[in-house]
């Protein structure tokens, strides 16, 4: 049953990623609302079907299409409270997609895949994911808002910006909305990878640094505290940040990937 | 719909002869009164602002004599006059009302104060009892129809002055532009205007730098703003966010090394520079530093063209929609229209009555004329005593909003179906037809 929420989820954040091929093209308010109202039901199908598995007890937090759902679900509520502060959807072309991707591979009707470790200490390993995941979804959203920032700033250097049909936030806005996202990313990514290691070492024993996941985590937390560090110390944005921002995120993605690699970190079809 | 406009505009009239018609705000009572009195006018009102005067009524027979009346009120021969007037009547009295307050028919398309002057004059006419039913509703639609044109179109959002669009470019570098500093780099009229436009839209400080430092402090308390001396130049520039810079330098003030330290001192929070000068005051290299917005006076007047480009076509969109309004005022006031109902009405009861009187006429035998004539007037005279209510009922109702709610329960009431689509029109609304099942 959660499985069908789960695709009426979907199905509503498709019309978002629609809206976000249509944005960069043109413009259109009526779209935009469409596209906010389609998310908003999507979040309560998506919210249902989360409440559903976990009340069920099927809820497996090791589990990568959960997790994939949950990630999902955390990034549009970054999405829908970015909404509120600065009444803008644009944030949405990229996080859309990235939020259709993951609803689409959790919605897939595979045998859920589980972590192969026994983890002993469950409450640290559901802290965790979800501090892990609050991580992931405010880097993807300060990406999301460093493209953006780099689209608008070749639109106001290329003189087209007096256009119309623009429609981004000000340049200063999309700053404000990737610097926020960055700033209360940070704390979490550290404290999802400090528990990653509590639970790494009341299972294993140790922390492996050798170990892939691991390895790319670190990379992942060092790129992303260089961006904080820059962006506070010398206010880097525009180019510099988004390349920074885009490291950060391939990182992210590779630490993701990693777990293919991993020992210690494995999933694998139950 | 028997209304009915005359007037002029900036396209048909000269500026002397609009001079000539045009009415004192405190004079607008009078000649609504004058108007509403003059025959063959039920409702009316003047519209008189600088680029046009029009007078829009709605009369007893679609076809008042409204150029006397402007002879009259305004002592102008017909030859003076005639050629510059318009005239419309109806459907195209509507549409045109539409577009002169969707600000379709200003001289700037777009511009927004005609709306709030066509309210003014709204309110005066209705003030003195010279609008009431017909031309409240067609108002009413006309605002709501402005409104919509604004809401769904961008026809009024651009703006097409290098000063506004000067604005418009920092608000989508910087967002709200409250507490933004700007600096004046040469002081000059464009400068100041730009300065201005800045200003009314919440920036903070004002810096202004001269090569004589006398006309900067002059500009300077214009705007309540700080003087800088020419040499103090590099090192307070980083705190203004925007720079009008508009020197008679012959070569660029602004270099990529100035940039750079600019940059550096604002922790590359952006700049925006709007370079009016020819020769430019910014040089390209600078320009092309991340972090600063380097618009020249041509850019800017590209932005402006552009902005009117694109306004025409926004304003073709919103022909589209004011066609469509058009369309549904006109049904509504068809459904509006308490003529056929009245007129159903009549013919409903007078059936009955017919039918009751051939019933009757059997049992009765033979009758005389006089007989005849008595049965005539006594069965007349019922029906059109039982008609008198609802038929002056229906006609004040006309004038009301009530209308659609009188006119639906009389024609629940009597089982009336109105059919003919021209239902304005008496000659189609005496076809109507009469549903007689009872």
């Amino acid at each position: 049953m959660s499985l069908l929420w789960l695709r009426f989820a979907l199905g509503c954040y498709f019309v978002g990623l629609i809206y976000a091929f249509v944005a960069l093209t043109r413009t259109s308010d009526l779209f935009s609302r469409i596209a906010l109202h389609a998310a908003s039901l999507g979040m309560v199908f998506h919210f249902v079907s989360l409440v559903e598995v976990f009340v069920s007890g099927q809820f497996v937090w090791a589990s990568v299409h959960n997790g994939e759902s949950l990630l999902a679900f955390i990034s549009m509520s970054f999405f829908m409270l970015i909404y509120a502060i600065y009444q803008t959807t644009s944030p949405g072309v990229v996080v859309f997609p990235i939020v259709f991707f993951l609803t689409f591979v959790a919605a897939m009707d595979e045998q859920p895949v589980l972590l192969t470790a026994l983890v002993s200490h469950k409450g640290w390993l559901v802290a965790h994911i979800i501090l892990i995941f609050t991580g992931y979804a405010a880097l993807v959203l300060s990406f999301g808002a460093s493209l953006l920032y780099l689209l608008q700033e070749s639109r106001l250097k290329s003189k087209k910006a007096t256009s119309l049909i623009s429609f981004l936030p000000a340049l200063e806005v999309i700053d404000q909305i990737g610097y926020r996202s960055l700033l209360l990313g940070f704390p979490f990514m550290t404290l999802g990878l400090l528990t990653g290691s509590v639970v790494a070492l009341t299972t294993y024993g140790k922390v492996d640094f050798l170990d892939p996941k691991i390895l790319l985590s670190v990379l992942m937390w060092a790129v992303y505290m260089i961006m904080v560090f820059t962006r506070w110390n010398s206010g880097w944005r525009g180019r510099r940040a988004a390349f920074l921002a885009t490291f950060a995120f391939v990182a992210a993605l590779a630490a993701w990937a990693a777990n293919y690699f991993s020992t210690i970190h494995r999933f694998a079809a139950s | 719909m028997r209304f009915q406009l005359i007037g002029v505009n900036h396209k048909s009239a000269p500026l002397e002869i609009r001079e000539r018609l045009a009415i004192p705000e405190s004079r607008l009572p009078d000649t609504c009164r004058e108007l509403t009195a003059y025959p063959g006018i039920e409702e009316g009102m003047v519209i008189s602002t600088c680029n046009r005067v029009e007078v829009v009524t709605h009369t007893v027979n679609g076809h008042a004599d409204l150029r006397g009346f402007l002879h009259d009120h305004f002592h102008l021969k017909p030859e003076e006059l005639d050629a510059h007037l318009y005239e419309f009547r109806e459907k195209d009295a509507v549409r045109h009302i539409f577009r002169v307050a969707a600000s379709l028919d200003s001289m700037v398309v777009g511009e927004a104060q005609i709306l709030g002057q066509v309210k003014e004059a709204y309110a005066t006419a209705r003030a003195v009892g010279a609008v009431r039913g017909q031309l409240d509703q067609l108002f009413s639609r006309a605002f709501a129809v402005a409104k919509r044109v604004r809401t769904e179109t961008a026809v009024g959002s651009s703006s097409v002055s290098i000063a506004s669009v000067a604005v418009e470019l920092a608000k989508k570098i910087f967002g709200s532009l409250h507490g933004k500093n700007v600096f004046i780099v040469g002081a000059g009229k464009m400068s100041e205007l730009a300065a201005r436009h800045l200003m009314a839209h919440g920036c903070g400080s004002i810096f202004v730098a001269n090569r004589t430092y006398e006309r900067a402090i002059g500009l300077a308390q214009k705007f309540d703003g700080q003087a800088i001396k020419f040499e103090d130049l590099y090192s307070t520039c980083d705190r203004a966010d925007i720079v009008i810079t508009s020197t008679g330098a012959p070569h660029a003030i602004f270099r990529r090394e100035h940039g750079e330290q600019f940059l550096a001192r604002r922790k590359n929070r952006p700049m925006f520079f709007i370079d009016i000068a020819v020769p430019r005051d910014v040089s390209q290299d600078m320009a092309k530093l991340d972090g600063i917005f380097a618009y020249d006076i041509d850019d800017l007047q590209q932005a402006v063209s552009s902005h009117v480009a694109d306004r025409r076509k926004e304003a073709e969109r919103a022909e589209e929609i004011i066609a469509g309004e058009v369309e549904r005022f006109e049904a509504r006031l068809q459904t509006l229209d308490v003529v056929p109902t009245i007129v159903s009405l009549q013919d409903h009861l007078e059936t009955i009555r017919q039918a009751e009187i051939d019933r009757v006429r059997g049992r009765m035998g033979q009758l005389t004329p006089e007989q005849e004539m008595a049965v005539e007037a006594l069965t007349r005279g019922i029906i059109n005593k039982v008609m008198h209510t609802p038929i002056t009922t229906l006609k004040s109702a006309a004038r009301e909003s009530e209308a659609t709610t009188v006119v639906d329960v009389v024609r629940r009431l009597f089982n009336l179906q109105v059919k003919g689509k021209e239902a304005g029109d008496p000659a189609a609304a005496k076809k109507a037809e009469v549903g007689t099942r009872q």
